[in-house]
């Protein structure tokens, strides 16, 4: 069975080359890292290769300021937690934005029980923050602003460095939320001027299960874990060795491999965007033309809801995804789409393509041949069609 | 996720379209709920003869619509009047808890279709049905968390067992991590 997977922001396959590098530690490197004797000074070395590999990929100035972890919401989570508790003596007050992933809108409303107090920044019709607005936001009491890089379910990206710029003048720690762009698109945390980034290993086809925080060296933050001394007393737990191993090849590569890899993602999304007109009338393209992911189409399509159109494409063997969720009683709207200013019913259409290395013109094609039929049988379901 | 008949009634629902001249009409729901159906009823010697039914929502809507239809097909109007939504969701071999709510839908649509026949019977012009729309928010069936399945009350916002804020718009299912 022949699956074109459209839906990479679920899962990514693991590269061969990181398959080969992790089959050879489970085989070879048992070792724990903090173990003094031949294994475990090699287990320890075999991290801190892949600590250099993810510095180089971001342009860390020491390998020592990545934090390992076990995925990109506990490095969100770290991070947030992590820098507001460390500071709590200085202020507890937070800025974020409308459009934030649940690992931080999460984090900060737990945050918000223990006391800390939150301003969360609206978008515009792209989704994109005003700098501006963050400027406005920053408190005498504000000890951190979180924003992320880029958004999961329109693909817009933030001016980061704008918004760094406001956090260095102020004297406030900037997280951002690298999940969906560490690895994808060129990150360099000092252009960025950010404090900290979270990010995790699957998006640039590392393995699940791994993750990682950027945090500047001199930042002060508080472990999620405590226990032994791993990861510079910040991340308490024995590693995650295989996975480690795997997300360090997986990052050389992303970094090795950046342009052509781009080059073809915004091939793919050019060839998509262009020849849907062909196939099917009355939807919408969400997010900001300019500062977008290369890898990703929001497409809201009218009369018909996301869920329906997913299990039909599922069918044809064509995987997409939806963030239109049902709540008992009520059927939810995403928050980052209602942030844009999207109705109710255009929100529940709304289907997310994300594209992979592994994609190809002919998958594209044959999208949106299943996409055209999809809709027409949905559409002739719907009462609110023709009407 | 879905068992099989719902995948099926999804995948070839059964009396979907429109009716011309029905009738009896039943509407439920609206795009901001999330699901929308309508009931188009032809109706001879007080028995159902044919059924039509157009949705606008997620596979369960659609499946809950079409198994709908074929449980009331050639039934009497006193009999579709017993159809509950638990035979409909019984019927499809099962809902997912979250999606309870969408057969709901279904039984309510075919009522509001009967009561618009018999209002029209009585002379009444249609679209002028009173007093018996269900609320859509409250059902004899038990309401859970969307994300982490347990149970929860009608007036909780905040489910306890995730710390989920039901009501937030600022807060909705994400994938992809």
């Amino acid at each position: 069975m022949n699956i074109i997977n459209l839906d990479h922001i679920s899962a990514n396959p693991l590269l061969p080359e990181v398959q080969e590098a992790m089959i050879k530690a489970i085989q070879g490197n048992y070792g724990n890292p903090s173990s003094q004797h031949k294994m475990g000074e090699q287990a320890s070395e075999a991290i801190e290769q892949a600590r250099e590999s993810l510095a180089r990929l971001i342009n860390c100035r020491a390998p020592k300021e990545i934090v390992f972890g076990s995925c990109g919401t506990e490095s969100v989570n770290h991070a947030i937690k992590g820098i507001a508790l460390a500071h709590s003596d200085k202020g507890k007050h937070i800025v974020s934005s409308n459009i934030e992933h649940n690992a931080v809108i999460r984090s900060l409303r737990r945050l918000k029980m223990m006391g800390f107090q939150v301003t969360s920044i609206p978008v515009d019709n792209h989704g994109r923050v005003n700098p501006d607005h963050v400027a406005k936001a920053i408190r005498e009491d504000t000890i951190l602003v979180t924003i992320m890089h880029s958004n999961n379910e329109v693909g817009t990206v933030q001016p980061i460095e704008e918004i760094s710029k406001i956090t260095r003048e102020r004297n406030v720690l900037f997280h951002t939320d690298g999940v969906d762009s560490v690895g994808v698109v060129p990150i360099d945390v000092q252009e960025l001027g950010v404090d900290a980034l979270s990010f995790a290993s699957n998006p640039f086809y590392g393995p699940t299960g791994v993750g990682g925080l950027y945090v500047r060296a001199g930042v002060k933050l508080w472990p999620l874990l405590e226990g032994g001394a791993q990861e510079n007393n910040k991340r308490a737990g024995t590693e995650n060795l295989i996975g480690i191993i795997g997300m360090g090849v997986a990052a050389e590569l992303a970094k090795r491999d950046m342009d052509s890899r781009i080059s073809h993602l915004k091939n793919l999304r050019t060839k998509l965007i262009q020849e849907l007109p062909d196939h099917i009338d009355e939807y919408l393209i969400n997010g900001d033309p300019e500062h977008c992911l290369p890898n990703l189409v929001s497409l809201s399509i009218k009369y018909i809801e996301g869920e329906s159109v997913v299990l039909m494409l599922d069918d044809d063997n064509i995987e997409v995804s939806t963030r239109s969720a049902c709540a008992s009683g009520s059927l939810r709207a995403s928050h980052v789409l209602l942030s844009t200013g999207l109705g109710f019913a255009e929100a529940q259409g709304t289907l997310v393509i994300t594209f992979g290395v592994d994609n190809t013109e002919k998958d594209i094609a044959q999208f949106l041949a299943a996409l055209k039929k999809t809709v027409k049988t949905l559409r002739a379901y719907s009462p609110l069609y023709n009407k | 996720m879905y068992s099989k008949t719902v995948m099926d009634h999804f995948k070839s629902p059964r009396n979907v379209g429109v009716m011309e001249n029905p009738d009896g009409i039943g509407e439920i729901g609206n795009p901001l709920c999330g699901d929308m159906m309508t009931i188009y009823l032809r109706i001879a010697d007080e028995t159902i003869k044919d059924i039509k039914f157009q949705t606008f929502g997620c596979g369960a809507a659609i499946a809950v619509s079409s198994m709908l239809t074929e449980l009331a097909k050639g039934k009497s109007i006193e009999e579709a009047k017993k159809i509950t939504n638990k035979d409909v969701a019984k019927a499809l071999e099962g809902l997912p808890k979250n999606k309870l709510h969408c057969s709901n839908l279904g039984a309510d649509a075919l009522h509001q279709a009967i009561q618009d026949y018999e209002a029209r019977k009585e002379g009444k012009p249609k679209g002028e049905v009173e007093g018996d729309e269900p609320d859509k928010h409250s059902h004899d069936e038990k309401c859970y968390c969307p994300y982490c399945d347990s149970q929860i009350s009608e007036e909780e916002t905040v489910c306890k067992n995730c710390a989920l804020n039901v009501d937030d718009p600022q807060e909705s299912q994400q994938a992809g991590g």
